[in-house]
């Protein structure tokens, strides 16, 4: 069988203006597959950057929470009753919320606050440069240095700005594992230093960070916190909700779809066409082919190899081609969002595949149909 | 005459339905005999190619069977008919249908390699065949550089690489002028048919009659005549 499939493979690369035509459009619908699935990727992970960021096991929340950066406050009454609860290790508050920071020019930058909570510092980040318990030093934020940093004049440890008229001073620098959506800058301080600095509404917990003494004990957890009237969610959860609005109630999951489904539409035109006129040229080969003594199983393999080949030809250009592209893209722009993940590759693959299937469909039909009396009688 | 190479009983077929049927090959019998160098001629639509078809296999006759070396090859099932012509039936189709992004040595070498033999060792057999046809200097080259009778040289080869008992040859000099058609008759009488190998040879090139043993004359889907052609009492020695 190797020999037939070399005489499949010669018959197709050497056409090369077809194979370039078969090989380009795969290519194309590949690239644009994945590129899109690739940003909705990017989108879903950053729109979780902060849960990420955070690390706690289960977040208590107010019902009507869909996304992370859209908390509503809770009464701290709702903190003590967590505590409260037998299966809980320990519960801290935390406080999340935007400002606007005025710097040294004069300029304004918006910014988002993360308040940890004063005694344990539960959330804190990595730090790079000074130590974490100067953040209870006076006026003490910490700055995250991630792709946003450079927005608020990349400060060093000693800089100082305002925030709604207080004095703030960076004193140190920290990393996360994730950057933000929406491409504001991080500053770390306290719970309380955070209430102090922002204006509130009467209610001031954001979220409520709970440790569970087990897993066994989450259930029981979230049970307690429903009677209570709010929502206990673990963080795969917490992250499963937040990319559940994105791709559902936004719109931004169904226009994904959509080109996605047009890259596809696209791939299959080009590819599905062009495959199934070079099956027509050479009809005649393989009727001689079967003439000669090829069974049709044999036929049916060549045009099977020829479809897989150009098919994973293509799909390796197009990965390749987008893995590239996100590449320089996040070089220029390090806020890029863009993340290519098995389950992108693997869609762009089934998606391929189904193009390579329905090309090679139509031609493996046309071929088993052709007589080898057609060609002997020419 | 030779042993028996094929026995044809009562061929018939017929193609259309209602008042588009044809009847294009009516109860044809005949015999053809190793060492023969049998050709088939009649007016175009006289069913020739239709009767040559079922003959080789790749035609199922309505009626009628046809026995080589004792076997009804229409009582085989597809792959094992697919399996017989390649192994016993040699093609030269009118048109050549050499494959243009192959080498003329892979061209060759198909029947090889669809029999599973290794890729260079089919290869290395078949610039020994182009050598025999005299192309071995063109191994290397796509087939559509060749000139007509080159080409036609090719599709021998590619025929002969397999070492069918049965060769068929359809109209191999329609599309050759008249001298290179007689040499490559010629070449086939003198270097391809031996004593274990029946050739059949449509044609309507008059031309080339001198090279038969016998001549079969097919008017309106029968056989009207057979006559000994001009080569009928020579000795031959070939591939």
């Amino acid at each position: 069988m190797f020999g037939i499939l070399r005489i499949a493979y010669k018959l197709l690369a050497n056409d090369r203006a077809k194979f370039t035509a078969l090989v380009m459009g795969i290519t194309f619908a590949v690239f644009l597959m994945v590129q899109m699935t690739s940003m909705f990727a990017g989108v879903l992970s950053r729109s979780s950057a902060t849960v990420y960021n955070v690390g706690a096991s289960v977040w208590v929340m107010d019902p009507a929470v869909q996304t992370v950066a859209n908390s509503i406050p809770m009464p701290d009454s709702v903190l003590d009753q967590v505590r409260s609860l037998p299966g809980v290790k320990f519960a801290v508050p935390i406080y999340s919320g935007g400002s606007l920071v005025k710097m040294a020019d004069g300029t304004y930058q918006a910014v988002t606050i993360m308040g940890l909570d004063d005694t344990s510092l539960f959330g804190r980040p990595v730090m790079e440069a000074g130590r974490i318990e100067d953040i209870y030093g006076e006026n003490g934020f910490i700055a995250v240095t991630d792709s946003e940093y450079t927005k608020i004049g990349s400060p060093k440890i000693g800089a100082e700005f305002q925030i709604n008229d207080h004095r703030a001073k960076i004193v140190g620098l920290a990393k996360v594992s994730s950057n933000g959506l929406f491409g504001v800058p991080t500053l770390y301080t306290t719970y309380s230093r955070a209430l102090q600095y922002l204006p509130n509404s009467r209610f001031t917990i954001s979220y409520i960070l709970v440790e569970p003494k087990s897993a066994a004990d989450i259930p029981a957890i979230q049970a307690a916190v429903a009677r209570a009237g709010y929502v206990a969610l673990t963080r795969d959860a917490f992250v499963r909700q937040i990319s559940d609005f994105y791709k559902y109630k936004t719109g931004i999951g169904t226009n994904l779809l959509m080109m996605t489904v047009i890259s596809f539409i696209v791939g299959l035109s080009i590819s599905g066409q062009t495959f199934y006129t070079f099956i027509l040229e050479n009809l005649e080969k393989f009727g001689a082919l079967k003439a000669i003594g090829m069974t049709s199983r044999e036929l049916v393999a060549m045009i099977l190899f020829q479809a897989g080949f150009v098919s994973l030809t293509g799909y390796g250009l197009g990965t390749g081609l987008c893995a590239t592209m996100i590449w320089i893209a996040r070089a220029r722009m390090p806020d890029y969002a863009a993340i290519i993940t098995w389950g992108n590759l693997l869609l762009a693959l089934g998606m391929v595949v189904v193009i390579a299937g329905i090309s090679s469909w139509f031609a493996v039909r046309r071929v088993l149909r052709i007589e080898p009396f057609d060609i002997f009688r020419g | 005459m030779g042993e028996v190479a094929i026995r044809a009983e009562g061929l018939t077929k017929g193609f259309g339905q209602g008042e588009t049927f044809t009847l294009a090959v009516s109860d044809v019998s005949f015999e053809a005999y190793r060492g023969e160098m049998l050709f088939i001629v009649g007016p175009s639509g006289s069913g020739k190619t239709t009767m040559l078809s079922m003959v080789s296999g790749i035609l199922r006759p309505d009626s009628g069977r046809v026995m080589i070396e004792g076997e009804d090859i229409w009582a085989m099932g597809e792959d094992a008919l697919a399996h017989f012509r390649l192994h016993r039936i040699g093609f030269v189709f009118q048109d050549f249908h050499l494959f243009p992004r192959l080498t003329t040595a892979e061209n060759v070498a198909i029947p090889l390699v669809i029999q599973r033999r290794d890729w260079g060792e089919a290869l290395t057999e078949a610039r020994r065949f182009l050598d025999i046809v005299g192309l071995g200097h063109r191994a290397d080259i796509p087939p559509v550089k060749l000139s007509g009778g080159e080409q036609q040289r090719v599709a021998i080869a590619r025929a002969l690489i397999g070492q069918p008992d049965i060769l068929v040859l359809d109209e191999p000099t329609a599309s050759l002028d008249g001298d290179t058609g007689r040499n490559i008759i010629g070449f086939v009488r003198r270097e391809v048919l031996n004593d274990k190998r029946c050739i059949l040879i449509i044609t309507h090139d008059a031309r080339i009659f001198e090279f038969a043993d016998r001549i079969m004359t097919m008017e309106d889907g029968r056989v009207t005549r057979i006559d000994q052609g001009g080569m009928a009492h020579v000795a031959h020695e070939g591939v």
